[in-house]
């Protein structure tokens, strides 16, 4: 048995036993926890605002750590310390090929793709510790973890590098990087950042890094603005400041070049859609959050780019979309295709081109994640980065 | 949901005729356009509970060739058809399929092979005066630049007589459509990643446990 932290309501998550993981298909791997976050993506989940989560379903899908058994089909080797993409992906399908691994064909298991491909179309793959949409696997928030796939999932990094600089390649460091990327940055652009949680940060610390003449972060809490600041972003804080605005004046009467999106279906803000908003999420008609997107939509220049990495799960209402396609906008977005960027990023971390470790804010034992989860919630100001340990002395 | 399938029903794509349509006409429609577009037959919109046409379609990254080597070997299809428990060759191209029931009962079905045409169709039915009538057929076509091979299942049944033929009914009658899917999709599973995902946390939590422990 082991200790894993689950999910049992709205605002109601536990350090529960449970039974351990076991291999269970060829190429699972079995994982010893040493480190794992709590990221905006759980709280969607704690909020209760995403749909096909069970009571006792472990939570969790940034986690690290050290394997300690194998499939027989399993490339990895006993001992390894390595690092886990949230997406679940096979690496062997047409998605795969084409490192869309995040719309893999062969992760969610056959009977739980019927739900998300009633809902968009096509079935999702699978993600750790999410909705039983994306198959209702396992997470990391636990002492253990069953990986399948885990000859093309897991990276082994390498020892001189400590857990807190490389854990992030799980999600967040990828997430950042690829909501930079598809803003398609060119070397004049001003790029606005909205949200500055743990995706915008590395979104923004990743548009610089890709050449941004400018970088604008907009939020409304002091401390996670000043850390936008020091990574060479400029603030807003959309509290004081009448955003839309703010911005055309900063792009000198244009709109800026692009948008990025990193804060999803719980935005914010008094604006009235956004109340009205709040309300439906509320008594359950499922209706996402999306003022900050409307507000993006509207300060993005015509012909500009418009990034979404903040999750979104279903519909919304009064939607810009005159806006959108008046303007000839190039919208993309989607769950992150880790897979295709742990390498790539680790080099940058190796050779000090990303810092991994400025946001975190809190490490606790693994059996106080609850307190994690509701700190993180309500104290977000101060708690930025949550990262839990197994094994952990109170 | 779940819960219906765990019970388990059916060849992959059942299709029940609840009534007395023959698979004859059943076969020979089913490559037909009924309208005007290029949609496929089984695609048009049927009245409700009409359930006649089912099939459905994958696109499998591998060989034709090796797909329907596979496939060929009829013992290999449990492996992906989560409500047959064996397929038993005999003698002259026979085999006797083995399906799950309610209760913990199985059906035996005897089919022969209909037609076959070397890495492009598989077809069988059941034998004259079988208990339960039922036929079905894959095709297997060249999917467009290296996405691979498109495999398209139909399949047809006629359940028996009876109080056990009614008992099978209402479960194939359930959701056939789904059935197929699920089972097309499995037998991509297998051949692209070489296993079917499941998301137990141990082994006595996969489907396959927890059908055979009741
Ligand atoms: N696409 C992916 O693969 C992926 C991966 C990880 C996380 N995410 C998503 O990214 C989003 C952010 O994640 P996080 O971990 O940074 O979350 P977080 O909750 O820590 O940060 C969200 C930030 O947005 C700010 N915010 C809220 N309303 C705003 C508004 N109207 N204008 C500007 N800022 C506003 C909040 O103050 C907060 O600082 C979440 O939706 C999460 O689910 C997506
Ligand atoms: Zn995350
Ligand atoms: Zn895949």
């Amino acid at each position: 048995m082991m200790r894993a932290l689950t999910w049992h309501g709205t605002n109601d998550v536990r350090v529960d036993t449970v039974s351990d993981p076991e291999i269970i298909n060829p190429r699972d791997a079995i994982i010893k926890i040493t480190s794992t976050a709590i990221c905006g993506s759980d709280l969607h989940l704690y909020d209760g605002v995403i749909p096909g989560v069970a009571p006792g379903d472990v939570l969790g899908h940034e986690f690290m750590g050290e394997v300690v058994e194998t499939g027989s089909a399993s490339d990895l080797k006993k001992g390894q310390r390595v690092v886990v993409p949230f997406t679940i992906s096979c690496g062997g399908c047409f998605h795969c090929k084409q490192q869309q691994y995040s719309a893999c064909d062969n992760s969610n298991p056959a009977e739980k793709q019927d739900m998300s491909a009633t809902l968009y179309g096509q079935p999702m793959a699978a993600l750790f510790g999410y909705s039983h949409l994306t198959g209702g696997y396992s997470g990391g928030q636990a002492e253990y973890a069953r990986v399948p796939f885990s000859d093309v999932g897991p990276i082994v990094v390498p020892d001189h590098l400590e857990d807190d600089q490389v854990l992030f390649l799980s999600d967040i460091l990828p997430t950042g990087w690829m909501a930079a990327e598809n803003a398609d940055i060119q070397p004049d652009d001003t790029v606005a950042v909205w949200g500055c949680g743990p995706v915008g940060l590395f979104a923004i610390q990743s548009a610089i890094v890709m050449g941004a003449s400018r970088v604008i972060a907009i939020d409304h809490y002091p401390n996670r603005l000043a850390l936008a600041k020091q990574l060479g972003a400029e603030i807003i804080d959309f509290r004081e400041t009448d955003v839309r605005e703010a911005l055309m004046e900063m792009s000198g009467g244009i709109g800026v070049d692009a948008v990025i999106d990193a804060v999803g279906m719980e935005s914010h803000g008094f604006a009235i859609d956004n109340m009205f908003d709040v309300v439906k999420q509320k008594v359950g008609m499922g209706a996402d959050r999306a003022s900050a997107l409307k507000q993006a939509i509207l300060a993005v220049r015509f012909g500009g780019k418009v990034s979404i990495p903040g999750v979104y799960g279903g519909m919304t209402d009064k939607w810009p979309l005159g806006a959108m396609m008046e303007k000839g906008l190039q919208v993309r977005g989607g769950q992150t295709h880790v897979q295709k960027y742990t390498k790539p990023l680790l080099e940058k971390i190796e050779d000090g081109t990303l810092d991994t470790t400025f946001l975190i804010s809190h490490r606790l034992p693994l059996e106080q994640a609850a307190e994690g989860y509701k700190n993180f919630k309500e104290q977000q100001n101060e708690w930025t980065k949550v990262i839990l340990k197994p094994g952990m002395e109170n | 949901m779940s819960q219906n399938y765990k019970i388990g029903a059916g060849l992959g794509g059942v299709v029940l005729t609840a009534g007395a349509i023959a698979f004859g006409a059943f076969l020979s429609n089913r490559h037909q356009n009924r309208g005007y577009d290029d949609a496929a037959n089984h695609t048009k919109r049927q009245p409700e509970g009409y359930n006649a046409q089912v099939g459905r379609s994958v696109t499998i990254r591998k060989p034709r060739a090796e797909l329907f080597a596979f496939w060929s070997d009829f013992a290999n299809l449990p492996q992906f058809m989560e409500n047959v428990e064996a397929i038993e060759a005999g003698a002259d191209g026979a085999s006797t399929w083995r399906i799950k029931a309610p209760a913990g009962q199985a059906v035996a079905v005897k089919t022969e092979i209909a037609s076959k045409k070397q890495d492009v169709l598989i077809a069988w039915r059941s034998v004259e005066d079988s208990e339960i009538e039922t036929s079905g057929e894959v095709r297997f076509e060249d999917a467009p630049g290296k996405r691979g091979t498109r495999v398209s299942l139909m399949m047809a049944y006629d359940p028996p007589a009876g109080a056990l033929g009614r008992a099978v009914a209402k479960l194939f009658l359930r959701e056939p459509q789904v059935q197929a899917r699920h089972d097309l999709k499995r037998f991509k599973m297998l051949m692209e990643t070489g296993e079917i995902a499941t998301s137990a946390r141990t082994r006595d939590e996969t489907r396959a446990a927890k059908q055979e422990n009741g």
